[in-house]
């Protein structure tokens, strides 16, 4: 089984804070980490591979220090992986994104399936892995919960639907978004360590890809953004004073006046 | 304080510490309370390669040393000191197949230990033996093609869980000193048995069991080294793993001091946090003082047995006294910082207390080793005049 | 191609400094330069006062749009019932329909897909209604090529579909299949009154920053909106409008996929997507065994029951129940959020409701900030009073 993952270096979004004050970002230690959705894609992807043999390789589209995300992939199971980092590439949208993903997969050679994790923190899109599929030409299933079988060309999985699980097959070659309900990633083991400090990391730029400048990044994207702004948190209501009972009597009596209840 | 690891040290130290605040932490109350041994934390221990970190590079290991050990045994101490000695134990279990295996022996079990498919156990105290090692009374008969072990051994760490065991017995209990032999028993041999689990003040999620052995042979091939070396064997492997035991001490006095400082810097009495009450923080800087020290003597003692030095016994007694009393200290002070609510089982440290008392008497009860490390001294001395 | 720094014009104010929501620009000597991981977002070109910061671009290609045509919205059914985010969406579409003085058409597929009437109650002038055996059950595959081949056809300038498991799934592949933009999760939509472009804004960092995006160039505009982030208008039997029937050429189109099984989560009682009120639960409930007295309190109420994202990690309940970014958007009238802090996640997925209460025993609780009524207190002891007042 040939396996690719694609991962994102992304902000640790939690610690993504406005100062109420002034209304601009606090900055202050904020950490770049793994999308953690992606790290659910690389163990199920290790995992595959632990069951079925083959290899998998780890791809990431982004600045030169994208590369930790491959490294530590390295040190949790992925025997190789490759950057795919040129300032044409930035401002990309999930399409442009989505298509120079599909040139460097496309570039890597034959494989039988590609793990994205559902979407990522920062974007919340959870676009690039469908959109990576079509392009490729390959078949497709998002929100996948547990990869139960792979036998004759055929993966059988389940996805998460709002109201339960689908049991779906697909053939391979095919791409998949998986659901952090579907594994608990281990943790890296020395050996792992060792060899993510000292593997080569191939650097691939729009040349490489044979791509044309103009079809990536932000001349590639059909979506532009033009305004960013941080989301106004005004203060709604009261809060009840006075002893629990009393509080609670209170907030029964106005829901029951609203007719809430 | 900077202590100039390598970068490998570096590395090691940084994953253990990875373990036990991802794996370690979020279970060690409820794995105290049930007394249950930490199987799924032994699994992802193995898969980062922790059980590789003892064992020499062509058995499979990484071939790190005293110091590799101790480093992983403090970090996990510091989170759990169950699960740091289940660890450690394991290590003394095998080290004997380390330091006076044969090379078939070595072949035979040591890659599985490095994989962490298989744990590791050591026996040798005795309902009879405690500190008087001498006292022992399992015997190891000889017989055509091996030996038949009879007897019973008392509160062995990984008793019952670890596969592999290695058992200090007489062979001839005539020679006194000369009279015993260390063997490797698997689990499942017939004629060797398991007694209830201890149940235990602390360390309660480490299983601690008796073994017992009844007309149970193993083959010759299973002899630990020359027949007549079991006591040496023994005491050297104890010297070798005191400063793991130290380390364990230190690793929990330090998880108990940080708890102590981050509570204190927390509640709030008569209107300031108590941490800036004279009395609390003469507490913590002597409680931050004691585990900076033992660490400083821990990593030194280890140091030295890595330097390939034939004789660290005072060394190693030394590191083990200093930290296990200072351990036992802070955690009690951690206790009294957090006053009322340090006694309630909501709040790590009273398990930290509980789990500090035995790593003043187990591995060498610091009675026998002051004595020991007196005795050296008196020896210095007499050689001098 | 990039972000531009004209170091004649820039005086070193480094008021543009705190505007990058990246904090990828610093002051180095006395002229500001710009880090990697640029995303080229603008938000320092208008802070910058002097015109010292552009960003510059390769000329986008011309403009496909005059010939597309139209407001779509794609109206999503399961297992023969139309949900309701369509309605949702078609109250939305009529709005930008209106302003842009167009038609608004609802598509849908499925088989044996009850009565479609309400779409065109809803503000639909025309109903595209795929109806076939091949399409009853939701295959990525198959919806993707259908919809692409109808769009192709029809030639929309918008399109719009729920962000609901099915949408999220199949608009991208339409995307991507039209080499055009798609806006997921959009929260506001509406029509630029001099370009006449759709002005689409979305939550990004977890809902911390908002951002408002434009698809100049390629058509249809697309976006998936989360249901009951709009709210339904008032349906009109009077509105008249068209349904075509379409058909599903089976062996053109074949799916690779296939679906051999479906297992319903039933510890679900009340829907919550569909519930009024909604007690949730969250960290503070400690453990599991706590949603029973939550179950309790919704149980008196009627209510479902919730859940912010700690206590479905921990498995004290299943993830049908999580509420929030990563879980379920609802629009309850009354959502009580017990022993939840109130993160910048779960708000996103629960802030437009009616009235919320909230019970945390932290005053600084963000929950609070948002809470119409909040009571500061053990919710131990709160909620069982509440239990005890409601039943008297």
């Amino acid at each position: 089984m040939n396996i690719l993952v694609c991962l994102k270096q992304v902000p640790d979004t939690p610690d993504v804070k406005i100062d109420p004050q002034t209304n601009t970002l606090i900055r202050d230690g904020i950490k770049t980490i793994t999308n953690p959705f992606d790290t659910y894609a690389l163990e199920e992807g290790v995992r595959i591979k632990e069951r079925y043999g083959g290899r998998v390789s780890a791809v990431t589209m982004g600045p030169p220090q994208a590369e930790q995300v491959l490294r530590d992939a390295i040190s949790t199971g992925a025997d190789d992986a490759v950057l795919l980092s040129d300032s044409a590439f930035a401002g990309a949208d999930t399409l442009a994104t989505a298509y120079t993903l599909a040139r460097a997969i496309s570039k890597l050679g034959p494989y039988d399936l590609v793990i994205c994790g559902r979407q990522t923190i920062d974007g919340d899109t959870g676009q690039v892995g469908p959109e990576l599929a079509e392009m490729l030409g390959v078949s497709f299933v998002a929100y996948v919960s547990r990869t139960e079988e792979i036998s004759d060309g055929w993966l059988r999985v389940r996805r998460m639907v709002e109201d339960g699980y689908e049991v779906i097959e697909t053939p391979l070659p095919a791409v998949i978004t998986v659901v952090k309900e579907i594994n608990v990633p281990r943790l890296p083991s020395l050996r792992g360590l060792t060899r993510a400090k000292s593997v080569a990391i191939p650097v691939w730029t729009a040349q490489e890809l044979g791509i044309d400048p103009g079809t990536v990044g932000l001349s590639g994207s059909a979506t532009r953004v033009i305004k960013v702004f941080f989301p106004q948190r005004v203060r709604r209501g009261e809060t009840l004073q006075g002893d629990l009972p009393s509080q609670v009597s209170r907030l029964v009596d106005r829901l029951r006046e609203a007719h809430l209840i | 304080m900077e202590y100039f690891l390598t970068e490998q040290q570096k590395m090691v130290k940084s994953l253990a510490r990875r373990v036990a605040e991802e794996r370690v932490m979020p279970v060690r109350a409820e794995l105290d309370e049930k007394e249950e041994f930490p199987w799924a934390i032994m699994k992802d221990l193995a898969g980062a390669d922790m059980f590789r970190v003892f064992i020499p590079e062509e058995y499979e290991g990484l071939g790190g040393g005293c110091l590799e050990l101790c480093l992983v045994t403090e970090e996990l101490s510091r989170a759990c000191s169950s699960v740091a000695i289940s660890y450690a134990a394991s290590a003394l279990g095998t080290m004997s197949l380390i330091e006076y295996g044969t090379e078939a022996q070595k072949r035979k079990y040591l890659p599985d230990v490095a994989a962490g498919k298989r744990l590791a156990a050591f026996a040798l105290t005795e309902p009879a033996a405690g500190s008087d090692v001498s006292a022992i009374k399992t015997t190891a008969r000889k017989e055509n093609g091996g030996y038949v072990l009879n007897g019973t051994k008392q509160f062995i760490t990984n008793g019952g869980e670890a596969e592999l065991y290695t058992v200090i017995a007489l062979t001839s209990p005539e020679r006194g000193g000369r009279g015993a032999s260390a063997f490797l028993v698997e689990k499942d041999t017939p004629g060797f048995s398991f007694g209830k689990k201890e149940k235990k003040m602390g360390l309660r999620a480490s299983a601690t069991r008796e073994l017992i052995f009844r007309n149970c042979f193993i083959p010759a091939e299973n002899l630990i080294g020359k027949e007549g070396m079991g006591f040496i064997v023994a005491m050297r492997l104890f010297d070798r793993s005191r400063p793991g035991v130290a380390a364990q001490a230190v690793g929990l006095a330090q998880g108990a001091l940080e708890a102590a400082v981050d509570y204190a810097r927390r509640r709030v009495q008569f209107g300031h946090p108590i941490i800036s009450l004279q009395a609390v923080q003469l507490m913590l800087a002597d409680m931050a003082i004691q585990v900076e020290a033992a660490r400083a003597l821990v990593y030194a003692v280890a140091r030295t047995v890595d330097s390939g030095a034939k004789n660290f016994s005072e060394e190693s007694a030394m590191a083990k006294v200093f930290a296990s009393d200072t351990a036992m200290k802070v955690t009690t002070n951690a206790v009294q910082i957090l006053g009322g609510v340090g006694y309630m089982r909501d709040y790590p440290v009273e398990k930290m207390m509980r789990d500090a008392k035995i790593t003043q008497i187990y591995e060498g009860a610091n009675e026998v080793l002051r004595t020991a490390i007196a005795f050296e001294l008196r020896k210095r001395k007499a050689r001098r005049e | 191609m990039g972000l531009l720094i004209d170091i004649d014009k820039c005086i070193g104010c480094g008021n543009c400094i705190p505007s990058c929501p990246f904090g990828l620009l610093e002051m180095v000597g006395e002229k500001v330069q710009v880090k990697d991981g640029c995303t080229l977002c603008g938000a320092c070109q208008d802070a910058c006062e002097y015109e010292a910061i552009r960003i510059e671009e390769v000329s986008p290609a011309a403009t496909l749009g005059d010939d597309y045509k139209g407001v779509w919205v794609f109206a999503e059914q399961r297992r023969g019932k139309l949900k309701s985010v369509a309605y949702e969406l078609l109250s939305k579409g009529r709005e930008l329909a209106d302003t842009l003085k167009t038609e608004l058409s609802a598509v849908c597929f499925g088989h044996n897909i009850e009565e479609v009437d309400p779409l065109i109650a809803y503000g639909a002038d025309k109903v595209y209604l795929v109806d076939s055996p091949a399409l009853a059950n939701f295959q990525e595959d198959l919806y993707a090529r259908k919809l692409v081949e109808l769009i192709q056809e029809h030639k929309p300038e918008i399109v719009i579909a729920g962000a609901t498991a099915q949408g999220r799934s199949f608009i991208p592949q339409v995307a991507a299949r039209l080499r055009t933009g798609l806006t997921a999760d959009c929260t506001g939509l509406e029509i630029d009154p001099e370009t006449g472009l759709l002005r689409q804004t979305r939550p990004t960092f977890g809902g911390n920053i908002m951002a408002t995006i434009l698809c100049p160039a390629k058509r249809p505009q697309m976006s998936t909106v989360r249901p009951r982030v709009f709210k339904k208008g008032a349906p009109s039997d009077k509105r008249e409008g068209q349904i075509i029937r379409l058909n599903f050429d089976g062996e053109a189109i074949t799916s690779q996929t296939r679906l051999l099984d479906f297992m319903e989560d039933l510890t679900e009682t009340v829907k919550l997507e569909d519930a009024d009120i909604i007690v949730s639960g969250g960290r503070g409930l400690g453990k599991a065994e706590n949603f029973q007295l939550l179950e309790e309190l919704a149980g008196v109420l009627g209510a479902a029951l919730g859940s912010s994202r700690p206590p479905v990690d921990d498995g004290w309940i299943p993830y049908s129940h999580q509420v929030g970014q990563t879980g379920k958007t609802v629009c309850p009238k009354l959502y009580i959020a017990c022993g939840i802090s109130g993160s910048v996640q779960h708000m996103a997925g629960m802030q437009t409701s009616d009235c919320i209460v909230a019970i945390n025993d932290d005053p600084q609780a963000p929950i609070f900030e948002i809470a119409t009524y909040g009571i500061v207190g053990d919710l131990f002891k709160v909620v069982p009073l509440l239990i005890e007042k409601l039943k008297v």
